[in-house]
């Protein structure tokens, strides 16, 4: 029992690490609010513009829907990382992560969106349009708004999934909650630190978990 | 005779190797209500979807009020902004009340003021009788108030066409009537209608014209009585005979 607390629940450990978990705790948030509004807009943007049923650009975003859905999104930060600067672009840390959760995520968004909007009566749209509406105004005034009921379990899920992919920027050493966990595992010898990021993480996502089922709840037909 | 304000001109129409419609030449005038009878799959309704270009014609012309609406070029959101349709299944908005389903077009296509439409939208409801229904949401009314909503909808934009897509073959028997008692009211207001519909009773009461199409081509077109009383293709007597 004495050697649990004093390896997982060290006190010491605790003040002596807060500050860095803190630091990473900031990086944690600013990294999944800024992708996770990036990946919905690219997502949406992409799911509203293969509605607009043109070959080669619905051709162009399959690809790259599949491409990214295969892709290991651990791979995905170290290619966004590693390769750019041999083509001149040099991103720091922090975009180069946002870039890969975002292209990622944003992938997985666009499936969502576009299933909701296929969920809609195709009525909608003809009545939309015979009544002057033009494509955009069908699609935010009639469409989408209807959509959202379909959409927002599974968008909410997947939100969760973006969220706990952050972790992953730890492999390109962006300094979030999980490498801050780990250098301050590393350094004072004591893993106390994980267990502390493990609990943030609980405590941050455990609402988000509840959100999801209740949505799935409640907009189950 | 009045002004002619629906000029079709050898329209075809093919879905993929199926010619649905085989040159239809059609001309009709302000104020008239044409029923398009026929069997099914016969291409009426692709023929009035045509009209509003929610079907792209493969060939031929469509003028109306003189103006081509066929071909590149057009104000496709405009034209269609002029011409009221109505659907089989409805189609109003569920997520919008009656009120809403009537306005939308009208501050987002015409750009009015809310209070404006609103107004204007009480006065459509008003006249398909059903304003004291204004706050409620489609799924709440009957079929047959649905079908008067999306009546009062098209009306709103104040249009010099009404399409009528089979508008009361989805509802109940008992709801159908209310549903032709506001059509047979619009046609009397002098109204110009194109009725795609099975109902012999409202062709007979309010058309002008009955045109019956079989097989993607108009094989007759004149007034309800000689159509129903005294056909002349063989084709139009085979199919009255089913459905009388």
């Amino acid at each position: 029992m004495e050697s649990i607390i004093y390896n997982f629940f060290n006190v010491e450990v605790m003040i002596r690490a807060r500050y860095l978990l803190w630091l990473g705790l900031q990086v944690t948030l600013k990294l999944a609010f800024l992708s996770l509004l990036l990946a919905i807009l690219v997502g949406l943007f992409l799911a509203v513009l293969r509605n607009l049923r043109i070959p080669l650009l619905n051709a162009l975003i399959i690809i790259y829907v599949d491409l990214f859905r295969a892709l290991p999104t651990i791979v995905l930060f170290m290619l966004v990382y590693f390769t750019w600067p041999y083509f001149g672009i040099s991103l720091p840390r922090y975009w180069s992560a946002v870039v890969a959760l975002t292209i990622n995520g944003g992938a997985y968004f666009e499936e969502i969106f576009r299933a909701g909007i296929e969920s809609i009566d195709k009525g909608q749209t003809e009545a939309s349009r015979a009544l002057g509406l033009s494509f955009t105004q069908t699609m935010f005034s009639v469409i989408l708004p209807q959509a959202v009921r379909v959409v927002l379990p599974p968008a909410t899920s997947n939100a969760l999934e973006l969220i706990k992919t952050t972790v992953l920027a730890s492999v390109i050493a962006l300094p979030e909650l999980m490498k801050q966990a780990q250098q301050a595992h590393g350094s004072l010898a004591n893993p106390t630190p994980l267990i502390m990021a493990a609990l943030i993480f609980l405590v941050l996502l455990w609402p988000l978990v509840r959100l999801t089922g209740y949505l799935e709840r409640r907009f189950a037909k | 005779m009045s002004k002619v304000l629906v000029e079709i001109d050898n329209l075809h129409k093919y879905f993929g190797k199926d010619e649905v419609l085989k040159g239809i030449n059609m001309s009709i005038r302000v104020q008239d209500v044409v029923c398009l009878l026929g069997p099914s799959g016969a291409g009426k309704s692709t023929l009035l979807r045509c009209i509003n270009r929610l079907e792209e014609p493969t060939s031929g012309h469509i003028y109306i009020d003189g103006e081509e609406i066929t071909g590149h070029g057009v104000d496709l959101n405009y034209m269609r902004s002029e011409i009221g349709m109505v659907f089989q299944h409805f189609n109003l908005f569920p997520h919008l009340n009656a009120l809403e389903n009537c306005t939308l077009a009208l501050i987002k296509v015409r750009k009015m003021r809310k209070k404006e439409a609103e107004e204007r939208a009480i006065d459509v409801l008003r006249q398909v009788g059903l304003e004291n229904k204004a706050n409620t949401k489609p799924k709440e009314l009957s079929g047959g108030q649905q079908q008067r909503v999306a009546i009062a909808r098209a009306l709103s934009m104040n249009p010099k066409l009404m399409l009528f897509d089979e508008p009361t073959s989805a509802l109940d028997p008992e709801l159908i009537g209310e549903v032709l008692d506001t059509m047979i009211d619009l046609a009397e207001q002098g109204m110009t209608m194109i009725v795609v519909t099975h109902e012999m009773g409202f062709a007979r009461k309010a058309a002008t014209r009955v045109s019956v199409l079989d097989q993607g081509l108009i094989i007759e077109d004149n007034t309800p009585d000689k159509v129903f009383d005294a056909p002349e293709h063989p084709r139009t007597k085979e199919f009255l005979s089913k459905i009388l």
